[in-house]
């Protein structure tokens, strides 16, 4: 039966939306933002219609598609989702989409932001929905360097330099990708040595069985390149100067779903295809991430810049992910991937905040504001949602996630999840000050030339916003689907044992 | 005997002389049809390789191999050639002397890496690499009023010289010991005595001077820097195609890899050394010639890695790399040699602003580099992942980690002149001009970079089926 490639249309449209802006006059500011934005939102369409008509019952791969691409490597350029992709799909394209709106004032070589910027978006998408490891290498590299351009071209300059920033943040990446590189090809070369098979089918690798002491270095070597990735302490310090370089739609894609490619990666190739690996590096990582949730939020208090304190939060949260992963049981690894859309929406929305109210105020230090809540009532909904869905409010995705995660990891690692909920505290602290500081308090006439959140700068506000709530409301909607893939994965590799007193 | 066989090198070294003699003869006007008479045979016997590309024969009791592994590699060359003659149009037309002997010296360089990498022997293997090198000690002193240029010759000449007894004085001593030039004749009756290995290392140390593997490579920087930018473009590429080309011929056939001495381990020190040295080096550097040239050093010693795997794999990377970087490295320096015809300056800042004067060579440069860091989707990446496999397949996984982390580690580099170009302030705003040459060439290296990268998989099957010789 002929197919329609969903997955394969939905991947492309940014593409082919970036080859049209480079086409328009770099004059034709309009025409270049209408079809950023026409282009995320056929994608997002699509990524809705393929998670409301994915079978749930059947479960497994699909929307899948197969074309031979490099013979004698095995590769094949392949797609497909299961309940695991699903989301994340959903997300970046929640981000994408919600990211051309936050940029929507921008004024300044507006061709080259959005083309990058689409392709961009293009690239994290790939590595959601490829099955195949040489393709999905291929487009996590490839966001690489358009985030390089556009902090340098398009960012700001605070506490550190914008290229300071851009490059910390490309090179850590960067470094991190060889050590991942270095495993992926050493897992291909190993699995060709036991099968005879050139393959980088992830399914097919995880079949495989390899010796224990190959899977403990190439998935430290994994651990090591997702963990940069996904800002794991102590490689974390590309993620706040990035931040704060970074234009206002870089933040929140990075933030919210490129990192995510590290917690997936974790869960879709390390995990899957080295659990003998796995089960002896996990503790590592669970120590690693309370590094993360503690020493992160502890770093919070302190900050005044408002991009610091998400940028550091978002390190705190990757924590509880990092925690959800390593705890390798099903509840755990659930809540890992709810937490991953819960923060991704939750991340976006905050910087596209930010990102608003810096472009008007030309500040982001929490203490030259207060009582913004009298002039920009609608900005301050959007921080109060952003800002309690961190803390983890019932009613919020957030909460859902840090739920499920304390819940699955309490079973392996007690000592570890105890302290690990005891970051929920500072999260409060931190965030409460924050927004209490800028937000409430008595009107300040210095603000008052400010202009509330309007038209298409409502945008970000309400897509994110809804899914937080829907999310938070509606968990099953996530749940079953999240369920369904990671369930399916566990009972391959089966039963996993971590000892020890975590 | 026939003839045809050995069309393509006799038609082009009928061209170069033609060329030779046509520019010496008629008057300063009708040069450029001498020029274009070179580009147009060029062409011509090009496509004619292209034919007859799966021919074989083994002439003159094997002195004289044609096979796909060297027809593989005289495209290279001849492709190369073009690509530089096209983009150093503009660049030689700004001299006033006669300029068709720079062509000739380019064809005739090209025929002798055409005769290094078909040579079955020794001696005539030498040959070519002295008809090549020759070519390159008078091109590289070409810009005759140039300090650095004449500087550049005679360092050249004196180094190169040296390196070519090194090798000769080992070739001699292979002879000695094991009674042949033949490398088939030498590989049958190969033995691991003194002589053999101190014959065998003196080749390798001639070889790595021409592919400029550290510590042989002190020469690279200052000549790149003196000569034109045309001939270094096609010193690194070419040359160093040509040496890698040949050492793989000797390598594969001549020497026993079961001898007592462990050469994939020396050859693996080799490239580790030569990818740190050359990378840490490039970092520092702020004239773009001088940082393509520590660049090449790091290249050459990532496809130094294909080679020590010598796996298939490794052998499918070094001819895969070899010819991706053709195209990345021309791309490269045609922009440079644009930047150096305006504004007359070879330092990185000259290339400040380059994105708004012309956004299609930013755009190029941009490419071209971050293919060289082998970031994908560029054709760099499918090379590195094919030597890189091959190194790990041989048991280097440590080779494999260090060369992505330092070829990680370059993008900052490469990067820097992405920074200048995208953001950095010229008060320079006109357009950059180009002439048609330099255009075309700039387009083929784009395009070539970007399809090889998204998909490799024709040109690395020809390579799969050029290395069959070996395997």
């Amino acid at each position: 039966m002929y197919e329609i490639p969903v997955l394969t249309i939905t991947l492309i449209v940014p593409l082919l939306g970036a080859m049209i802006i480079m086409c328009l006059p770099a004059g034709q500011h309009k025409g270049i933002k209408w079809t950023a934005a026409f282009a995320t939102l056929i994608s997002l369409l699509l990524s809705i219609f393929i998670f409301l008509t994915y079978d749930r019952a059947l479960g497994g791969m699909q929307f899948v598609e197969t074309i031979p691409w490099i013979r004698d490597l095995g590769v094949n350029y392949a797609l497909g989702v299961d309940g695991i992709s699903i989301p994340l799909l959903l997300l970046t394209n929640l981000i994408g989409f919600s990211s051309i709106y936050a940029s929507w004032n921008l004024r300044e070589r507006v061709r080259e932001f959005f083309a990058l910027l689409l392709i961009l978006i293009a690239g994290v998408m790939g590595t959601f929905i490829t099955t195949d490891l040489f393709i999905f290498f291929l487009f996590y590299e490839v966001v690489v360097i358009p985030i390089y351009l556009m902090v340098i071209m398009f960012g700001s300059t605070k506490r550190v330099s914008k290229e300071y920033a851009g490059m910390k943040l490309t090179i850590y990446l960067l470094i991190g990708s060889a050590f991942l590189l270095t495993a992926l090809i050493a897992l291909f070369v190993q699995a060709r040595a036991i099968s005879g098979i050139a393959s980088m089918d992830m399914a097919f690798l995880a079949t495989l069985n390899y010796g224990v002491e190959f899977q403990i270095l190439v998935y430290a070597f994994m651990a090591f390149g997702f963990g940069t990735l996904l800002s794991m302490f102590p490689f974390h310090a590309w993620s706040p100067d990035g931040y704060a370089g970074a234009p206002t739609a870089v933040s929140m894609i990075h933030a919210g779903v490129l990192k995510k490619i590290g917690g997936y990666g974790l869960i879709r190739i390390a995990l899957t295809i080295l659990p003998a690996g796995a089960a002896v590096v996990a503790p590592i990582i669970a120590v690693l991430a309370l590094g993360n949730i503690i020493y992160a939020a502890y770093i919070c208090l302190s900050q005044k810049d408002l991009k610091y304190i998400v940028g550091y939060s978002s390190v705190s949260h990757m924590g509880y992910v990092l925690v959800g992963i390593a705890a390798l049981n099903l509840i755990s690894i659930n809540g890992a991937v709810i937490m991953m859309f819960a923060h991704g929406v939750m991340a976006a929305l905050f910087f596209a905040m930010i990102g608003n109210l810096y472009e008007k105020s030309h500040t982001r230090n929490i203490e030259d504001f207060g009582g913004l809540a009298h002039q920009m009532p609608k900005l301050t909904a959007g921080f109060m949602i952003a800002g309690l869905a961190s803390l983890g409010l019932p009613g919020m995705v957030n909460f859902i996630g840090e739920f499920t995660i304390f819940v699955g990891a309490f079973g392996t690692y007690r000592v570890i999840t105890i302290l690990a909920i005891s970051g929920i505290v500072f999260t409060a602290l931190y965030v409460l000050r924050a927004l209490g500081r800028m937000l409430f308090g008595p009107r300040n006439e210095k603000w008052d030339h400010l202009q509330d959140l309007k038209g298409v700068e409502m945008v970000p506000l309400l897509v994110l916003g809804l899914a937080i709530f829907i999310g938070g409301f509606l968990p099953f909607t996530l749940m079953d689907l999240i369920n369904n893939g990671v369930g399916e994965m566990l009972a391959q590799i089966g039963p996993l044992q971590i000892g020890g007193w975590w | 005997m026939d003839f045809s066989i050995l069309a393509a090198e006799i038609l082009l070294a009928l061209l170069g002389l033609a060329v030779l003699v046509l520019g010496l003869a008629l008057p300063g006007k009708a040069q450029k049809y001498v020029n274009g008479l070179a580009l147009v045979g060029m062409v011509l016997i090009l496509l004619y390789l292209i034919l007859n590309f799966s021919r074989e024969a083994s002439l003159f009791n094997g002195v004289y191999q044609i096979d796909v592994y060297g027809n593989y590699f005289k495209l290279l060359f001849l492709m190369a050639g073009l690509l530089v003659m096209l983009m150093a149009a503009q660049y030689i037309s700004r001299f006033k002397e006669k300029s068709s002997e720079f062509y000739a010296l380019m064809i005739f360089a090209t025929l002798g890496m055409m005769l290094m990498v078909a040579a079955g022997e020794f001696i005539t293997l030498y040959v070519g690499l002295e008809l090549m090198t020759i070519s390159f000690y008078i091109l590289t002193a070409y810009l005759k009023s140039d300090k650095l240029s004449g500087e550049a010759g005679l360092k050249y000449l004196i180094l190169g010289a040296t390196s070519s007894a090194i090798l000769l004085f080992g070739i001699s001593l292979l002879y000695a010991s094991l009674g042949s030039t033949n490398f088939i004749e030498i590989g049958a009756s190969f033995s691991s005595s003194a002589a053999v290995i101190a014959g065998v290392v003196m080749i390798i140390a001639g070889f790595a001077f021409k592919i400029s593997v550290v510590p042989f490579h002190m020469w690279t920087p200052d000549i790149y820097q003196g000569a034109p930018i045309p001939i270094t473009t096609y010193l690194s590429v070419a040359s160093k195609a040509a040496g890698f080309a040949a050492l793989l011929r000797v390598f594969m056939l001549a020497v026993d890899p079961n001898a007592v001495f462990n050469w994939g381990l020396l050859l693996a020190v080799l490239a580790a050394i030569t990818i740190v040295v050359g990378n840490l080096i490039a970092l520092s550097q702020r004239d773009i010639k001088r940082l393509l040239a520590y660049s090449s050093i790091a290249q050459a010693g990532y496809i130094l890695v294909g080679a020590t795997a010598a796996n298939s794999y490794g052998l499918k990377g070094v001819l895969f790399y070899a010819m991706i970087y053709v195209f990345a490295n021309v791309g490269a320096f045609a922009v440079a040699t644009a930047v150096e015809v305006d504004t007359g300056r070879t330092d990185i800042e000259a290339f400040a602003g380059l994105s708004k004067r012309s956004p299609l060579m930013a755009a190029i440069m941009t490419i071209c580099m971050l293919s060289l860091a082998g970031i994908p989707p560029m054709a760099g990446f499918a090379g590195k992942f094919y030597l890189f496999a091959g190194a790990i397949e041989a048991g280097y996984l440590w080779l494999a980690l260090l060369g992505l982390v330092m070829s990680m580690v370059s993008v900052y580099y490469y990067l820097g002149v992405s920074k200048a170009m995208y953001i950095g302030e010229n008060t320079d705003q006109a357009p950059l001009s180009l002439g048609w040459g330099s255009t075309a060439a700039l387009w083929v290296c784009l395009l070539a970079t970007v399809i090889l990268g998204v998909y490799p998989g024709p040109l690395s099957e020809l390579a799969g089926y050029a290395i069959k010789i070996f395997i």
